[in-house]
């Protein structure tokens, strides 16, 4: 084993940075896209017909039940199919990423809503509002504000999730990493470089929330 | 859209055997990463919760470190960096010699991840029947280890049977990041079948079911050791 290579991290600074940027597109697209349609999932869950809400909880419940690594496969072979035109790698994964990840802010967003007192409903009306003018104006906002600790948690564990384009070779912040250590053939340096890296951003963000919501 | 059909390729010879043996990796890899995430996560949980400071710090060191690095990122530095950290002759046995490296150690940094989770959940189930008997459990005279031993440790642990369940199948879906270190497991031969045969549809819908077959299994297993253990 030879010594700690510390040039071979500093000549690839730049192309790292390059694949970190990525991962946080990933993760912005990813994390805002997921909380968009996984609001829009737990409403209709809340408002529509019993039927398209069992459609909708079958879709989150699938989702939840199969491997993200998967998901990115499925997409990668769907979407030219579906569209007649070729997807690039960036397109279909994030696609997966919105898809899949908005399951997971649905049942975020369900929790946060059933979390609300059942007697802050039923205030609400006895004001005169009426059903949709009480969700919106009484319970959404306090469950958003229980939610947020719990939303932010969930953006670190999409960060890690990125991570999994690896599979479809999207030059993420791992992947990059990843060809360095191959070619230069310095796997302890590079891996080591993103886990410190992925270690300071994910534990400082954990202790972060805990901090401002305690 | 022109796609040609052929569910055919999921019993043809030789797509069906890759699949049950995908099927069969991915049994492994689950077995092995849980069984490790229990060994593991069992006892850092109980001594995150034990009425000791230091180890509770290394209880919550283990967990801030090992959930705050991807689990993908983890299972590269077992595969690729730890055995050329290790002296020359057990580095090449981790590579080599020890029996079914790659199974091994995905089972390790799999379970190692899945174990910070397990930890975080015994942790959070002690916790809650600590705020409720302690008091109690004082009052009639135990002593602190002791109210540990005998009425949280049962308890809490009891109570943790149920999220034990979301964390197996955590574990599942955590199996088929072994591919990126070469086992054949489900979702890779999935892949595989796919790209031998444009059948993505097939393959994919094929490891879609046994997912959520294996799932139903893991939930339906995880049910009768609650009902034992109550």
């Amino acid at each position: 084993m030879d010594d700690f290579d510390w040039a071979v991290i500093l000549r690839s600074a730049g192309f790292l940075g390059h694949g970190l940027a990525l991962s946080a597109l990933l993760v912005a697209v990813a994390s805002l896209g997921g909380l968009g349609l996984g609001t829009g999932l737990a409403l209709v869950r809340l408002v529509a017909p019993r039927g398209v809400g069992a459609i909708v909880a079958g879709y989150v419940a699938v989702l939840r039940s199969v491997p993200l690594i998967l998901v990115l496969f499925w997409f990668y072979f769907l979407l030219p199919i579906a569209t007649g035109r070729p997807v690039s790698a960036l397109g279909s994964a994030l696609t997966a990423f919105v898809l899949f990840e908005a399951a997971f802010y649905c049942e975020i967003v369900r929790a946060g809503i059933a979390g609300v007192p059942q007697g802050q409903r039923l205030a609400a009306m006895a004001t005169g509002l009426r059903g949709w003018q009480a969700l919106r104006l009484v319970i959404l906002p306090q469950a958003a504000r229980a939610m947020v600790p719990v939303l932010l948690n969930q953006v670190i564990l999409v960060f890690q999730d990125t991570s999994l384009v690896y599979v479809v070779s999207l030059r993420d912040f791992l992947t990059t990493a990843n060809i360095v250590a191959t070619r230069d053939g310095r796997p302890l340096e590079m891996y080591g470089t993103v886990a410190v890296t992925y270690l300071v951003l994910c534990l400082g963000g954990t202790l972060l929330i805990r901090l401002r919501s305690a | 859209m022109n796609y040609r059909w052929d569910w055919s390729v999921l019993w043809r010879e030789p797509y069906g055997g890759w699949l049950l043996s995908g099927l069969g990796w991915t049994l492994a890899v689950t077995l092995g990463s849980f069984v490790v995430a229990l060994a593991v996560g069992l006892p850092m949980g109980i001594a995150g919760r034990l009425p000791s400071r230091a180890t509770r710090a290394v209880a919550s060191v283990y967990v801030g470190l090992f959930r705050s690095v991807p689990p993908l990122v983890q299972l590269f530095l077992w595969y690729f960096v730890i055995p050329d950290l290790l002296p020359d002759a057990a580095g090449m046995w981790v590579k080599r010699d020890m029996p079914y490296p790659e199974l091994t150690t995905a089972s390790v940094a799999i379970g190692l991840f899945a174990a910070a989770r397990v930890a975080e959940q015994v942790r959070a189930g002690l916790l809650a029947v600590e705020q409720r008997l302690l008091p109690v459990a004082l009052a009639s005279g135990l002593r602190p280890l002791q109210a540990f031993r005998l009425i949280l440790l049962p308890l809490g642990l009891r109570r943790v049977i149920g999220p034990l369940t979301g964390e197996a199948l955590v574990t599942m879906k955590l199996s088929s990041l072994s591919l990126a270190i070469g086992v054949l497991e489900l979702t890779a031969q999935s892949r595989h079948i796919e790209n031998e045969t444009f059948q993505g549809f097939e393959a994919f819908t094929a490891a879609t079911i046994l997912y959520l077959v294996i799932g139903l299994g893991l939930t339906a297993v995880m049910g009768v050791i609650a009902r034992r253990a109550r």
